[in-house]
C-alpha cells in the first residue's frame, strides 16, 4: 500500500479478495482499477461519530477507503440511537470510538483504522489534519465548526461540510485551493441566545443519513476526481418539502482565513469565539431558584404557586407537571395572562429556557418568580421517575 | 416576491416556509416581511440596524453581498432566501 514516503508510480495494490469486494467499482469506468487503488491509498478523517460520522464512516468505509480516522469522546445513549445507525442498542454505554470502529472493521477489515480517543480542540487539530487528505465535518457545534474550517485552511485539506437542522440540511466542500471556505460564507458565528436552543432543536432521524451519505459521495469524488464536486456550491436539502435547493458560493477576497490578507493565521479559542463561556448560558445563575424538592413539598402542603411551563406545545405531550403553558417565544405577547401578585415556578426540560423566562417576568416587574432547578429532568431524577426524560 | 423561511426562523414567522411580499428591492422585501413579521427583526438585524453576518440572503441562488446587497433589484417571479448558519447534529 502507498505510503507517503513511498513515490506515488507505486500504487496502492489490490489483493484477489479486494478485487472481489469491490467488482462493482471495478468494472464501472469512473473508478476502475486506478480509481480503486485511489480509494485504498486515501486518508480520510471523520470528525464525530455521530448523526453524520455514521453513515458517512460506514459508507467510506464500504467503498474502500484505505486509512480512515475517528475523532470522537463521547459515549453512546439512548437518545443517539434514533439516527446514529453506526451504535446499536447493544452499545449504549460503551465509546462512540469503540462502538464505530467495531462497525467499520466489520463492514471492512481492509481499513486502516486510526482512532483518537479525544475532543478535537486547537491543541490537537493541526497535528492531527497533517495525516489525512480530507477532513469530513460531522460535528454538531458552531466553535467546532469554525475549529475544522480554521485548520482545513491552515493545513490546505478539503473540508467536506455537512450540516442539519430538524428535517433541514447544508452540504458543500470547503477550503479546497480555488474554493470558498465556510468563513466565507459565515464571516462570523451567531451570538449564543439568537440561535434555537438545543431544547428547540431536534432533527428528523434520517436527515443526517441524508447529508452523512452526500458528505461521504463527496469525499469519494475528491479522492477520485471525478466529477463536480460541491466547490463553490451550498447545496440545501428540505427533506420534508423533498427539495434540493443550490445557492452559489464565492471565494472571499476578504475572508478573514482564506482571503489575500488572512488574519486567522493559527488556531484560536473558538468557544470565546462564539460567545459560549461554561456549558450554560450566564443568566441561569443569576435568577432566584427552586429545588424540585421544596417545590413538591410546598405543593403538597397546598401552597398558592402558579407553575409556569415555558416549553413547546408538542413538549407538554411528552411529560408535564400539569402547569399552566406559554412557550418561551410566545412569554411578551402573552405576558398579561400571569397575574404578578401569585408566586410563580417556571420551568422548561432543563431549567435553561425557564432561567431566560424568569430573567424576561423579573425584567418585566414580577417580584415572586422563581425557576425550577434543572427542570423537569431534575423533577424526575429527584421526585417523580414516572416522569419520562427525553 | 416569495421570500423562503428557513427552519431556525419559522417560529418566528407563523411557522410559514414562504411568504409573499411586493417589493422592488430586497430592502424592500425585508422590510415588507418584518412588517408582517416583526418577531423576525431582531433575528435579521443587529441593534443598530446592520443585516447580522451570520444570516446570509441569497436573490435566487446568488449572494446578494456579491450583487447590489440591500438595494439589489428585485423582480416578483424572484425568490429571496435567507440562510442562516446552522450547527448540527444537536446531540443533548
Amino acid at each position: 500500500m502507498a505510503t507517503i514516503t513511498q513515490p506515488k508510480v507505486e500504487p496502492a495494490t489490490l489483493s484477489n479478495e479486494e478485487v472481489l469486494r469491490y467488482s462493482r467499482h471495478l468494472i464501472m469506468p469512473e473508478v476502475g482499477m486506478e480509481g480503486q487503488q485511489k480509494l485504498k491509498a486515501a486518508k480520510v478523517l471523520c470528525i464525530g461519530a455521530g448523526g453524520l460520522g455514521s453513515p458517512l464512516a460506514l459508507y467510506l468505509a464500504a467503498a474502500g477507503v484505505g486509512t480512515m480516522g475517528v475523532v470522537d469522546f463521547d459515549v453512546v445513549d439512548y437518545t443517539n440511537l434514533q439516527r446514529q445507525i453506526i451504535h446499536t442498542t447493544a452499545d449504549v454505554g460503551r465509546k462512540k470510538l469503540d462502538s464505530a470502529a467495531d462497525k467499520i472493521k466489520a463492514i471492512n477489515p481492509y481499513v486502516q483504522l486510526r482512532r483518537f480517543d479525544t475532543r478535537l480542540s486547537s491543541d490537537n487539530a493541526l497535528e492531527l489534519f497533517r495525516d489525512f487528505d480530507i477532513i469530513v465535518d460531522g460535528t454538531d457545534n458552531f466553535p467546532t465548526r469554525y475549529l475544522v474550517n480554521d485548520a482545513c485552511v491552515l493545513t490546505g485539506k478539503p473540508n467536506v461540510y455537512g450540516s442539519i437542522f430538524r428535517f433541514e440540511g447544508q452540504v458543500s466542500v470547503f477550503a479546497t485551493k480555488e474554493g470558498p471556505c465556510y468563513r466565507c460564507l459565515y464571516p462570523e458565528p451567531p451570538p449564543p441566545g439568537l440561535v434555537p436552543s438545543c431544547a428547540e432543536g431536534g432533527v428528523l432521524g434520517i436527515l443526517p443519513g441524508l447529508v452523512g451519505v452526500m458528505q461521504a459521495t463527496e469525499a469519494i469524488k475528491l479522492i477520485l476526481g471525478k466529477g463536480e464536486p460541491l466547490i463553490g456550491r451550498l447545496l440545501l436539502v428540505d427533506a420534508l418539502g423533498m427539495r434540493f435547493r443550490e445557492l452559489k458560493l464565492r471565494k472571499n477576497p476578504e475572508c478573514p482565513a482564506c482571503g489575500a490578507h488572512p488574519t486567522v493565521t493559527k488556531l484560536i479559542d473558538y468557544n470565546e469565539f462564539c460567545g459560549i463561556r461554561g456549558e450554560e448560558a450566564p443568566v441561569t445563575t443569576n435568577v432566584p431558584e427552586i429545588q424540585p424538592e421544596e417545590l413538591k413539598s410546598r405543593l403538597d402542603a397546598g401552597e398558592d404557586l402558579f407553575v409556569l411551563d415555558v416549553r413547546e406545545p408538542h413538549e407538554y405531550q411528552i411529560c408535564n407537571l400539569n402547569g399552566y403553558l406559554i412557550p418561551l417565544g410566545d412569554l411578551p405577547k402573552r405576558v398579561n395572562e400571569l397575574d404578578s401578585s401569585r408566586e410563580i415556578i417556571a420551568h422548561c426540560r432543563s431549567g435553561v429556557r425557564s432561567a431566560k423566562a424568569v430573567d424576561f417576568l423579573r425584567q418585566a416587574g414580577f417580584r415572586k418568580v422563581k425557576n425550577l432547578a434543572g427542570g423537569i429532568l431534575a423533577w424526575s431524577d429527584k421526585v417523580d421517575p414516572s416522569v419520562p426524560k427525553y | 416576491m416569495k421570500i423562503h423561511i428557513p427552519t431556525p426562523l419559522r417560529q418566528y414567522a407563523d411557522k410559514k416556509d414562504t411568504i409573499e411580499v411586493e417589493a422592488g428591492t430586497v430592502a424592500e422585501a425585508l422590510s415588507g416581511l418584518t412588517a408582517k413579521h416583526p418577531d423576525l427583526r431582531r433575528h435579521l438585524y443587529t441593534d443598530e440596524g446592520k443585516l447580522r453576518a451570520f444570516v446570509n440572503l441569497y436573490l435566487n441562488d446568488e449572494d446578494i453581498r456579491y450583487l447590489q446587497k440591500e438595494n439589489t433589484k428585485v423582480q416578483q417571479t424572484d425568490t429571496l432566501s435567507i440562510v442562516p448558519s446552522i450547527a448540527g447534529g444537536w446531540s443533548h
